[in-house]
């Protein structure tokens, strides 16, 4: 074998890897994109406030959902405390307008950093332990983050405080619920398009290398801590953006948003979908609220169905709706 | 007197009552490879443990090129030229062929603190990662998943991610293991190439390969070294005879 054919050869394996190539995942992450964008619209359209609500709602939650799954789907990080980021980034636009700074080039800023800030220090324990340790850790950690803003009675306590003006962008008026809805769908793309550069990147390689086999990390020469944390802190940071929003949506704030069972379902939602995936947040977000919005106008202990059917789709559906699809697809 | 690479001196490490490494000392120099023979449990993988860092041992110290490294921790040993290969394969499994080396190529390349550009764009990182499966035979393989490979092939592929870093010192546990006769053949062909210009402490069971490759060889029994030597003086030492070379 001559060495020009091994040169000729290299241009095969040098191809980046592309959002919107083929394959079913990222046809169904097309489509999913588009009718999360046409459906509100018609609603609007015809007059219908409350799905545009909802699907903003979806929106939001969905930014949490890709944030978490930077770390838990591609990291191999099972954080069982994301909502203490979507709380922090809610209070971060709480507690300025309260004092009443209004901005939301303040608002919005401060919720990353300040998510980031927490990512940060508690990242820095928990991703000294793993696997269950690592779970119950970071769930300490998020409802430490709770009970702490339960306690501030300056800003609501535990009655949660209300937002009486929306974040202010100047020449956005988000009070404006499409004017919101078109907001959050453009970050949740952002946010799509930023984690899909990021785990293809060489950071992102060795994110995914450590969830393969941290050891071999190691032995290969990283130092997988810093790395680990690094992802740690921009999934942070992602979530407290997801939480500013849903402060704003809401027009209220309450640490009720922070405690475990609300990390619990955005675990549900990227794991349903297919961790690891761009397609599988969006889906299990979507999913999520959908089953939540319906099976609740039956009966209030709606999270028992869902739950069967998360722990079904676990047991027997590897890599969640995702991998279904994705194994249909090759049959 | 050719340079002094590694030098072990008292190295100790017991697992509760198991004395593992028994006051060790050892040196490896320059091109040359050092053999570590020894019957199974004899403490071989726990010792390159400890050389490579990912174990400390309780007493002793291990010098790299003249420098104490006992207590450095493993990702800074890869940037001083160390790499070692696992006597259970670990590659990364859900990754390609060529991922897999290329992520071992990106360690040693500056830092991987970078968010934009895709990992697989990097003509460095894939070039480098292209020659060293090229070097073990396993360019045709390079767009496989790892996982599809088989156990001979993961083998190579464990060597060319420990000689995608381009080291200096070579930890190398039994890489023949379960390999067949001319996959065998083609690694000692490879090892006998790659001994200049750097140092190969080679743990292996397969005799034939050893007292082929190996200029000394240190047979370790029960965590202690009983004899270290050329080939010949290994063979011919009446104690080696008895305590390992005899049951074959
Ligand atoms: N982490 C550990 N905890 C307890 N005992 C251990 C540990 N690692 C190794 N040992 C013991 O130390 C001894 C040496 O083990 P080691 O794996 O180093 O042997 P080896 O020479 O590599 O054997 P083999 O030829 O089978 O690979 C064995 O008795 C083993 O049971
Ligand atoms: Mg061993």
């Amino acid at each position: 074998m001559s060495a020009q054919k091994k040169a000729a050869n290299l241009d095969e394996y040098l191809k980046a890897p592309s959002l919107f190539g083929f394959g079913i995942g990222r046809i169904m992450t097309i489509v999913l994109m588009v009718l999360l964008f046409i459906l509100p619209l018609i609603a609007w359209y015809m007059g219908n406030k409350f799905y545009l609500d909802f699907s903003s709602r979806i929106v939001c939650l969905a930014i949490a959902a890709v944030s978490l799954n930077l770390i838990l789907g591609f990291g191999g990080m099972v954080s069982f405390g994301h909502a203490a980021f979507v709380g922090i980034g809610a209070y971060a636009v709480g507690i300025p307008s309260h004092h009443g700074y209004e901005s939301a080039w303040l608002h919005f800023p401060l919720a990353m950093i300040a998510a980031a800030f927490f990512a940060l220090v508690t990242g820095a324990i928990s991703l000294r332990t793993k696997g269950v340790y690592f779970i119950m850790i970071t769930m300490a950690f998020a409802q430490m983050a709770y009970y702490f803003f339960l306690s501030l009675e300056e800003y609501g306590g535990d009655d949660g405080m209300t937002l009486w003006s929306r974040s202010d962008f100047g020449f956005l008026n988000i009070t404006d619920k499409l004017t919101f809805f078109l907001l959050s769908y453009a970050l949740l793309a952002l946010c799509i398009y930023l984690v899909f550069r990021i785990v293809n990147s060489r950071f992102g390689m060795v994110v995914r290398g450590c969830n393969s086999n941290e050891a071999r990390m190691k032995s290969l020469g990283y130092n997988t801590y810093a790395y680990r944390l690094t992802a740690y802190v921009i999934s942070g940071a992602m979530c407290g953006l997801a939480g500013a929003l849903m402060a704003n949506l809401q027009d209220f704030i309450t640490a009720d948003t922070m405690t475990w069972t609300r990390s619990g379902e955005l675990m549900f939602m990227v794991i349903l979908g297919g961790a690891g995936s761009v397609f599988g947040p969006i889906f299990g977000t979507g999913v999520f609220l959908l089953f939540e919005e319906i099976l609740s106008a039956y009966t209030i202990y709606w999270h028992l169905p869902f739950g069967v059917l998360l722990i079904l789709s676990v047991l027997f559906i590897k890599g969640g709706v995702n991998g279904l699809i994705q194994r249909a697809w090759k049959t | 007197m050719t340079e002094m690479l590694l030098q072990v001196k008292g190295l100790k490490k017991s697992f509760g009552g198991v004395i593992a490494t028994d006051d060790v000392a050892l040196d490896v120099r320059l091109n040359e490879v050092h053999a570590i023979i020894g019957p199974n449990g004899a403490g071989k993988t726990t010792l390159i443990s400890q050389l490579f860092g990912e174990q400390l041992p309780d007493a002793g110290s291990v010098f790299f090129k003249g420098k104490d490294i006992t207590k450095l921790p493993i990702y800074k040993r890869a940037d001083i030229g160390l790499a070692r290969s696992f006597q259970v394969t670990s590659v990364f499994l859900d990754f390609s062929v060529l991922d897999n080396v290329a992520l071992a190529v990106q360690a040693h390349s500056g830092h991987s603190f970078k968010f934009w550009k895709p990992a697989s764009t990097e003509i460095q990182l894939r070039g480098d990662a292209m020659q060293a499966l090229v070097q073990v035979g396993l360019d045709e393989r390079a767009s496989s998943k790892a996982s599809e490979l088989s156990h001979g092939e993961r083998r190579q592929l464990e060597i060319a991610m420990a000689l995608a870093t381009d080291p200096v010192f070579l930890l190398l546990d039994e890489p023949m293991a379960g390999m067949g006769i001319e996959e065998s053949a083609f690694m000692v062909g490879l090892l006998k190439g790659l001994k200049k210009g750097r140092a190969i402490l080679l743990v292996e069971h397969d005799m034939n390969a050893v007292f082929e490759l190996a200029d000394r060889i240190s047979v370790l029994v029960y965590g202690r070294i009983i004899a270290t030597g050329t080939p010949d003086e290994i063979r011919e030492n009446a104690q080696v005879r008895e305590a390992y070379l005899g049951e074959a």
